[in-house]
């Protein structure tokens, strides 16, 4: 430990901390812009410089670590020069960006206008000078990137690479440089899986989802559409935040509600996809045991992981359950299943899907994903974001709203299925399935699997089912996909089942999730807050906790797809895949 | 988006892709190596287009934007050949406060190029150089070995000298 000042207050210090580190532990609060903890650490932006008596020149607080010849040291976070300098720096980024906030999707959730009006950065035209010449890439099916709100803090890189993706990085240099793809390629013919991390970590509006909300509202004022909508699981654990919610707090009730009110004819719920899809992996798990089919079955859930398989893993693709995933199953099954029974055209009807992801919208896209090839499953897909700003335009207060009901069939879900939202959900959701079709044992089989639950990056449980051990390994995060693919490529690792999630913790951290500032997420789990809500809402399902024990999967079965695995089921809620050869 | 691609079609030889390949064994093991590895390929070929660039990304392991990047970011990597007739235009100090700058732009616009590329006949590459030792002259340019000095950069200057090419 050594013995520093800061602002005049006198602390003790571990050595190696960084200066924002400690001063954070004495309560004071050091603006960054480029720092993002243990994804983006390079001391770029210069907005958390620091004076250091004794030191000629500014110190940026996010990197600069204290060491023992640091003891006695004097630092002032609030000094007239610091506040100065962080101004200045912040207009010279003014002078090279777009500042048509009014308009901007970010306005008010923008760290670069939060800086501004926190540090009273009162002339936003103080440097009037070059600006950077720049296109809209809006090449892909998912985003948009627009490069003169970029402020080439670099943070969208790093979560790249965290991604072991990389298609996107800094090109040519100084005043010129540009975040962008080789050669200035567009986005969609690289190997971008889609996953949306980089939108998530953008501090200003440079990146977004591509805005599906036209299409969505055109359908709903369309009185000759039928507008149904399902909702993902971990929606529910972060629409809230957009209303001032805490984080982690459930909202299923009033999302319900809310999606009433915009005027969805039937509000479904993929939980119902989610448990359809457990009935289905976990049958073609046992399949592929009991025949020597291929193993370890690697889970289909995640578009953004298919994404990354087909183009970085294409041997891994055999390994892959042929389901569909949840939102797929669950629009196929309105189009087919729920449209006859309800005597309707299903090119009548309109399918929306409310998602926490943004490679959702691409997944609408995949071939043979179509039902019959006659129709899409799902028409059209938008984010938590984009929901949060449909409740928000057609004036629906929130916070107010009663908890409303989701419709049945199709509208309701399992415990097992709520948690699909999380890493760890799927497996825990399978192994709950896969113990009673193995042992029989139904009233009292375990229910929790705590051991593939949390946010680590890869877990591995073994638990003996019957007269087996099972093997099981949970990844989230492509990094972390890769580590562990790695492992099982070279036999080190012997797996039945694996869950992959492209996105760090599952879906609740997803690219289409409510957008949280550095200066919350640099402190604070999203992915263990969310997660937390969904656990609670899975221990309160008074229906079941287990897929095959909903009564509208039953009722389906019963009706419809007769049993898992069944020629009908193949036809309607399986796909394949096929290796791509994009550039990497 | 305009593609940053070389205009003059990739004509790289067997023997060309061997030497790389070579070069990349040496390196592959080795951390941060990406660099000399630009570099020899670049003694190889000359400049590093995509091709290049790909082949040097498949086989280190290494995303393509990464390449590109450390490309773009360096000045001694180009994404060009350069033409059978070189132009160096000076931008030392004498020649820019003489007006150099708008001499390479004359030069730019006529071949309809920018600094760095080649035409897309592979005849006439542009770049700019730091001062070539010849300030009595000032402002300057070379094409190959031929030094033109005391330049005013009008029209009928700049067809003159091109066309003895």
């Amino acid at each position: 430990m050594i013995n520093i000042k800061i602002n005049g207050k006198e602390c003790s210090a571990a050595e190696g901390l960084t200066i924002l580190e400690v001063a954070r532990e004495n309560g004071i609060n050091i603006p960054t812009l480029c720092w993002l903890k243990d994804i983006n650490e390079i001391g770029a932006c210069r907005i958390c410089v620091v004076e250091m008596k004794g030191w000629k020149a500014l110190v940026p607080a996010c990197v600069r670590r204290l060491s023992k010849f640091d003891e006695g040291v004097e630092i002032l976070t609030q000094s007239p020069a610091v506040l100065e300098s962080r101004k200045m720096t912040l207009q010279l980024m003014l002078s090279d960006h777009d500042k048509k906030c009014l308009s901007c999707v970010r306005s008010f959730n923008c760290e670069l206008q939060t800086l501004c009006k926190e540090l009273g950065v009162d002339n936003a035209v103080r440097f009037d000078g070059a600006v950077n010449a720049s296109e809209i890439d809006d090449s892909s099916l998912h985003m948009y990137r627009d490069n003169s709100k970029c402020i080439s803090c670099r943070r969208c890189v790093a979560a790249c690479e965290k991604q072991d993706v990389g298609v996107i990085g800094a090109n040519d240099r100084g005043f010129k440089t540009s975040i962008a793809c080789a050669f200035d390629m567009p986005l969609a013919n690289t190997s971008c899986v889609s996953c949306g991390q980089c939108i998530n970590v953008c501090p200003t509006g440079a990146l977004s989802e591509k805005d599906d909300t036209k299409e969505v509202w055109d359908a709903l004022n369309d009185p000759e559409k039928v507008v149904v909508v399902q909702t993902a699981p971990a929606v529910r654990a972060a629409l809230g935040e957009a209303f001032g919610f805490a984080m982690g707090t459930p909202v299923e009730g009033k999302m319900a509600e809310a999606l009433r009110k915009l005027g969805f004819n039937y509000v479904f719920d993929t939980n119902f996809g989610a448990d359809l899809t457990i009935m289905e992996e976990a049958n073609e798990l046992l399949e592929r045991v009991q025949n020597n089919g291929v193993l370890p079955m690697i889970t289909s859930c995640s578009p953004g992981w298919i994404r990354y398989c087909e183009a970085y893993h294409p041997e891994m693709l055999p390994n892959l359950s042929s389901c569909k995933s949840p939102q797929q199953m669950n629009g196929a099954i309105t189009k087919t299943y729920w449209a006859g029974k309800m005597n309707i055209d299903p090119a009548n009807i309109v399918s929306v899907s409310v998602m926490p992801c943004v490679a959702k919208k691409f997944e609408l896209s995949r071939r043979g994903q179509s039902g019959q090839g006659t129709f899409n499953d799902v028409d059209i897909s938008i984010t938590t974001r984009e929901l949060a700003r449909m409740i928000e335009k057609a004036g629906i207060r929130f916070v107010d709203l009663p908890d409303g009901e989701f419709d049945s069939p199709l509208g309701n879900g399992t415990g097992a299925a709520i948690i699909f939202g999380a890493t760890g959900g799927v497996m825990e959701a399978a192994l709950r399935t896969a113990v009673w079709k193995l042992t029989g044992e139904d009233v009292n089989s375990t229910i929790e699997f705590k051991e593939v639950r949390g946010v680590d990056g890869v877990k591995t449980a073994t638990y003996n089912v019957g007269n087996m051990d099972v093997t099981v390994a949970v990844a989230s995060g492509l990094g972390n996909a890769k580590a562990l693919l790695e492992k099982v490529k070279s036999g080190e690792m012997k797996v039945h089942f694996i869950e992959i999630m492209a996105c760090p913790g599952g879906c609740v951290n997803g690219g289409g999730q409510i957008i949280v500032p550095s200066s919350v997420r640099n402190f604070t789990d999203i992915r263990a807050e969310r997660a937390k809500a969904l656990y609670s809402l899975d221990e309160a399902n008074t229906v079941s906790r287990k897929s095959h024990e909903s009564p509208d999967v039953k009722q389906v079965y019963a009706e419809f797809l007769e049993k898992p695995g069944s020629h009908k089921a193949h036809e309607i809620l399986h796909t394949n895949y096929k290796a791509t050869n994009l550039r990497k | 988006m305009a593609l940053k691609m070389c205009a003059v079609p990739f004509a790289g030889t067997a023997q060309q892709q061997k030497s790389l390949m070579d070069v990349i064994d040496k390196y592959k093991d080795v951390p941060g190596a990406l660099m000399p590895v630009l570099q020899e390929a670049q003694e190889i070929y000359g400049y590093l287009p995509i091709e290049v660039q790909s082949m040097i990304s498949d086989e280190m392991n290494v995303p393509l934007e990464k390449i590109y990047g450390i490309v773009t970011f360096y000045s001694q990597f180009s994404l060009s050949p350069k033409g059978k007739y070189k132009i160096a235009v000076c931008l030392g100090t004498a020649c820019y406060v003489k007006g150099a700058g708008d001499i390479s732009k004359k030069f730019q616009d006529k071949l309809g190029i920018k600094a760095g590329d080649v035409t897309p006949d592979g005849k006439f590459s542009i770049e700019d150089c730091r001062c070539i030792g010849a300030c009595g002259l000032a402002p300057v340019i070379m094409i190959n070995d031929d030094v033109y000095g005391r330049l005013n950069g009008t029209d009928e200057e700049v067809n003159e000298i091109l066309a003895k090419y």
